[in-house]
């Protein structure tokens, strides 16, 4: 037994070495990860973010150098009251924010860089760069912030901000403090803009002496400077857009038919891009964050998701060409409605009858699409059958889905099938009365004015549209096959004419007319939707909001437009008048029509805006008055500060 | 004549093979703990990996000495030996020299020499002279006190020099005594020490009485027969509360400040994370830094030269006691798992080895090498891997310096010698 002692102690010794070591660097030992390593330093170059051009190669973004005081709080050593008191003094904080932040860093890793304070004036950097080896565990980061060369397109351009722990955790590319395109084509083209920034990893001692490359640099990259993008975008046509757009809330989309390039792209409110640069930027941007009723970062263009109204009407019409149920010259009567048995199903105005597509169209009859949207869902037994075949045709035109292009956002509209009714009611336990609100744009389909555009440039195109990008081109690369193939709509181009013919109708003699502009041949249709909003907890009606949907020339057109006004309360009002200025101006370059834009520049709709908040009742379309500002003092000012 | 060279190289070459690859496995790593840039020659004698080699080579002329002269010789002059020895620890006082606070080196022009090494030898062969005398019995209290002295003399001489690490390296003979017929109330009352005492530390004294007394109630019940009065029983219990006592005063007034240290980290006493943070940059960053070399070394190790711990000399001390943390860097659990099985391995086979011999001297100084390798190999892994309170003393053939080498050498080759004359013994 007693030989047994040492030899137990032994085996027993050996067994718990090797449970330690496999708990240390198996089971406990993590991936290596150099990046994690105390002692490899990685010294990062960030490399030029590519410049954004216009359509016509005008500079719309630049960079700018920033200087950032990195800190690594492990390397961090105990100062005298001295050097701290100097320390925070270049740096412009107190003590109290010294620690703080250092208290903030070290959370998030004694061993890894974040940012202390961020991009210092150049003054600064320049008092601080040479003391900066006095403070042990503190360093200076240079990047590149971006220079706006304008003061248009905060949502177009988007901005670009530091990474946070969630990205940095899905994206290892990124490190705490790095930059990363937020919004606009910032974020779409976010790889292609930034490049790659070069890594230099070099072996330090515990003194935390550098003491020469690692592994002879053999893993050191050298930074890929990123590349510059032109984007679809016509800035004049944007800048004037967006004057036009002010002191109202909405979107505005104009896509050239021919290639599906984005031309314009306005939301309003929207905001001086210049203002999320530098160090106010977190203020700025909490600031645009937080307004959540005017909402200046939500790009009205993309996301206001709404029933488009009677633009759709013209969507309706083509498929009941298609399918055969209606032809050009079958009429219908409308009195003053459309009536199922003694019930009214839907209100029209007061129009001519009977009516023909034509007039159905430049009148904007409901009665007449009521009658061929219920032929076409009756043609089939099925009215489940005949829904699907119906919203087959309506998605044909980009509708009910995501467009699946380059821009950083966007919803999808609605266009129900026969399933969404089967839900909503049953199966078979419906038909076609039950939903005639989606023959005039109202009901369950929706739209946003993007997908209206889309809509209307395959109108123009007769049959076909290029989905809507904002990319024209990427510096020695090619854009994505996916924007330069045609899509075809369900709708045979024979059937476009007399549709095409009712739609420049409005504007001859139709509800456009006062909205024609000289020398150029103008098909649009204008729109009226209802809409809600919940007040003190209660849905109460607004006034409904304007829209209109354009393209021009009529043949071989060069811009299909939709605009958007929240609470504008018809069409032609403030849409048509803004469709027309734009296509003009897109057009022609200048404006000839400048009593229109005189209206649209003195009426705000501001008033409008603040009934629902203001806690008090109040009235809505026709019983309201529209309010006149003066504009011209801020639109000549915005117009010096275009033409920088 | 044919007889004699066939006995001459009858050594046991697994024990010659594993010393040679503990000693080329460490050279290794010596190489990469120490080299700075690039290796332009493996004899550079600036570098410490030069000098290595150095002390490598020479020690196959040691083992040559040692294998050449008759096994007869070490028994006959082992107190001469031992005596020498004593008087070169001795002597330190006088003409030693200090380096890092404990004066345990002579020097030789730009050679320092650390007697210490090789008093752990002589007292092996001293220890095993007296056990093998046929008057003593390890039973008998006189012989007891007087083999104890063997072992005190130098260790207390050593702790004189300040170098508290190589004074524990003496309790190894424990299981010498042990094995040569100590009684078992030694042993457990050795280990309830140890037990108590971190029990104290760590939980304090009502849990040192609590299961003092749980433990004391147990054999109370067991020992039906041979037990003692109950009266013994609580007299032991209060001896025991008062060891606790004496325990925790010792820790707080009779320890150095270091060593109150080490032990308050390997028990994790230290609550407060002021203190710990500055810990983590003083006392216990020697250990942060050897645990994390290791952890980052995951399954295979970062390969030759490539520890990027290593290459910036991180860990403090690397080439010498914190060798190993060397090993699990660059070679990961598999290098450092076979290094642990290598000496589990070697001391294995020299028990076995031992257990063999005829001579009663060959056995117990047999036993002493495996039990001296024993609790170097504990103490140093079980340090570096964060397992035992820090303890400055080198891993046996791995760690740098020429008198560890030399030490550890002639105490292996001895047995060697002697193993091989195992024949003649009749």
């Amino acid at each position: 037994m007693r030989k047994l002692l040492l030899l137990t102690t032994v085996i027993l010794v050996g067994l718990v070495f090797i449970a330690r070591l496999f708990y240390l660097q198996v089971y406990g030992g993590y991936e290596y990860d150099i990046f994690e390593d105390t002692a490899i330093k990685k010294e990062f170059t960030y490399p030029k973010r590519g410049y954004v051009y216009d359509r016509n190669g005008k500079l719309l973004v630049a960079n700018q150098p920033s200087y950032d005081v990195m800190v690594i709080p492990r390397e961090v050593e105990p100062m005298t009251p001295e050097d701290l008191t100097e320390f925070c003094n270049l740096l412009k904080i107190t003590k109290e924010e010294y620690n703080k932040k250092l208290e903030r860093a070290k959370n998030y890793s004694p061993r890894l860089p974040s940012p202390f304070v961020p991009q210092l004036s150049k003054s600064d950097y320049a008092v601080l760069q040479e003391k900066m080896r006095k403070y042990a565990g503190f360093y200076i980061q240079k990047r590149s912030l971006r220079s706006y060369q304008t003061t248009i397109g905060a949502n177009v351009l988007g901005d670009i901000g530091e990474v946070n722990r969630s990205i940095i955790e899905k994206q290892p590319y990124y490190k705490l403090g790095d930059l990363i395109g937020k919004q606009g084509v910032e974020q779409s083209y976010e790889e292609i803009l930034r490049g790659t920034k070069g890594i230099k990893f070099i072996q330090k001692d515990r003194f935390n002496k550098s003491i020469g490359p690692f592994k002879e640099g053999r893993f050191d990259t050298l930074p890929v400077p990123g590349k510059d993008i032109t984007i679809t975008i016509d800035s004049d046509l944007q800048a004037y857009g967006e004057l036009l757009m002010q002191h109202k809330r909405g979107g505005i989309v104009a896509i050239e038919p021919n290639s599906g390039e984005i031309l314009a792209m306005v939301t309003g409110p929207s905001y001086n891009p210049n203002i999320l640069v530098g160090r106010n930027r977190s203020k700025n941007y909490t600031k645009l964050h937080y307004d959540s009723i005017a909402k200046p970062l939500f790009d009205r263009g993309l996301l206001a998701q709404y029933p488009p109204g009677s633009p759709f009407k013209v969507i309706n019409a083509l498929i009941g060409l298609q399918e055969g149920v209606v032809d050009e010259h079958d009429t219908f009567s409308c009195r003053m409605g459309y009536y199922y048995g003694s019930r009214r199903l839907t209100g029209c105005h007061h129009h001519r009858s009977p009516v023909d597509m034509n007039m159905g169209i430049a009148q904007s009859c409901n009665a007449y699409f009521v009658n061929v949207y219920r032929r076409i869902i009756d043609k089939y037994k099925d009215a489940g059958d005949g829904m699907n075949i119906w919203a087959n045709h309506a998605k044909s035109f980009g509708l009910g889905d995501f467009l699946n292009n380059d821009l950083s956002v966007g919803r999808p509209g609605r266009i129900p099938n026969g399933d969404y009714y089967d839900r909503a009611y049953g199966d078979n336990r419906w038909g076609s009365t039950y939903n005639v609100s989606n023959a005039i744009g109202q009901g369950e389909v929706e739209a946003t004015p993007i997908q209206l555009a889309n809509m209307a440039a395959a109108i123009g195109n007769r049959g076909y549209y290029y989905t809507p990008h904002i990319i024209k081109n990427i510096e020695g690369d090619t854009i994505p096959s996916n924007f330069t193939t045609p899509k075809y709509t369900s709708i045979d181009r024979k059937h476009f004419e007399p549709v095409i013919e009712g739609m420049f109708d409005v504007y001859n003699d139709g509800t456009a007319k006062s909205l024609r502009v000289e020398g150029i041949e103008i098909c649009g249709k204008t729109g009226t939707a209802e809409n809600f909003a919940i007040v003190n907890g209660k849905k109460t009606q607004l006034t409904d909001h304007s829209i209109f949907v354009a393209f021009a020339p009529k043949d071989n057109p060069k811009i299909a437009i939709a605009v958007f006004v929240e609470n504008g309360y018809w069409g032609s009002r403030f849409a048509g008048r803004m469709a027309s200025l734009m296509i003009e101006k897109y057009i022609k370059g200048s404006i000839t029509r400048t009593d229109l834009e005189n209206w649209i520049l003195t009426h705000s709709l501001e008033d409008e805006y603040a009934k629902p908040i203001s806690d008090e009742p109040f009235k809505i379309n026709g019983e309201t008055t529209l309010q006149v500002i003066d504009n011209y003092a801020i639109k000549l000012e915005d117009q010096e500060t275009l033409k920088q | 004549m044919l007889r004699e060279n066939q006995r001459r190289f009858k050594f046991d070459w697994v024990t010659i093979i594993l010393f040679l690859l503990l000693v080329g496995f460490g050279y290794v790593n010596i190489l990469s703990a120490s080299h700075d840039g690039e290796v332009t020659s493996y004899l550079n004698m600036t570098e410490l990996y030069g000098k290595q080699l150095v002390f490598i080579g020479l020690t196959f002329v040691i083992i040559i000495l040692i294998l050449s002269l008759e096994a007869k010789f070490y028994e006959r002059f082992s107190s001469i030996i031992y005596l020498a020895a004593i008087l070169l620890l001795v002597g330190l006082f006088i003409f030693g020299k200090d380096v890092n606070g404990a004066r345990s080196w002579y020097g030789i022009g730009s050679m320092t020499i650390q007697p210490s090494e090789f008093a752990k030898f002589a007292t092996a062969l001293a220890v095993a002279k007296y056990i093998s005398d046929l008057q003593t019995n390890m039973k008998t209290l006189k012989d007891q006190i007087r083999v104890a002295a063997i072992i005190f003399i130098p260790a207390l001489l050593i702790l004189l020099q300040n170098d508290a690490g190589s004074t524990i390296v003496y309790t190894a003979f424990f299981f010498v005594f042990y094995r040569e017929g100590l009684q078992q109330i030694y042993l457990i009352v050795a280990l309830s020490l140890i037990v108590l005492a971190v029990i104290s530390l760590k939980f304090g004294i009502i849990a040192t009485t609590i299961v003092a007394a749980v433990a004391l109630t147990i054999r109370y019940l067991v020992r039906k027969k041979k037990r003692a009065s109950k009266l013994q029983y609580v007299l032991v219990l209060f001896l025991a509360i008062g060891y606790g006592y004496g325990v925790k005063a010792f820790y707080k007034h009779g320890l150095q400040i270091h060593q109150q240290n080490r032990i308050s980290l390997w028990l994790r006493l230290e609550k407060d994370p002021a203190k710990l943070e500055r810990m983590r940059k003083s006392e216990a960053y020697n250990l942060i830094q050897s645990e994390e070399a290791i952890s980052s070394g995951g399954l295979t190790g970062k390969g030759f030269l490539q520890g990027t711990r290593t290459t910036g000399k991180f860990v403090p001390e690397q080439e010498t006691d914190y060798i190993f943390s060397t090993v699990g860097e660059e070679w990961g659990f598999a290098g450092s798992s076979i290094v642990v099985f290598l000496f589990v391995f070697l001391i294995i086979r020299i028990l076995y080895l031992a257990e063999a011999q005829k001579s009663q001297f060959s056995r117990v100084y047999g036993y002493g090498v495996a039990s001296i390798l024993f609790i170097h190999f504990t103490i140093n892994i079980g340090m570096v891997m964060g397992l035992i309170p820090t303890v400055g003393i080198p891993l046996p053939f791995f760690s740098y310096g020429g008198s560890g080498l030399w030490g550890f050498t002639i105490l292996l080759f001895i047995f060697v010698k002697l193993d091989s004359n195992k024949i003649n013994e009749w």
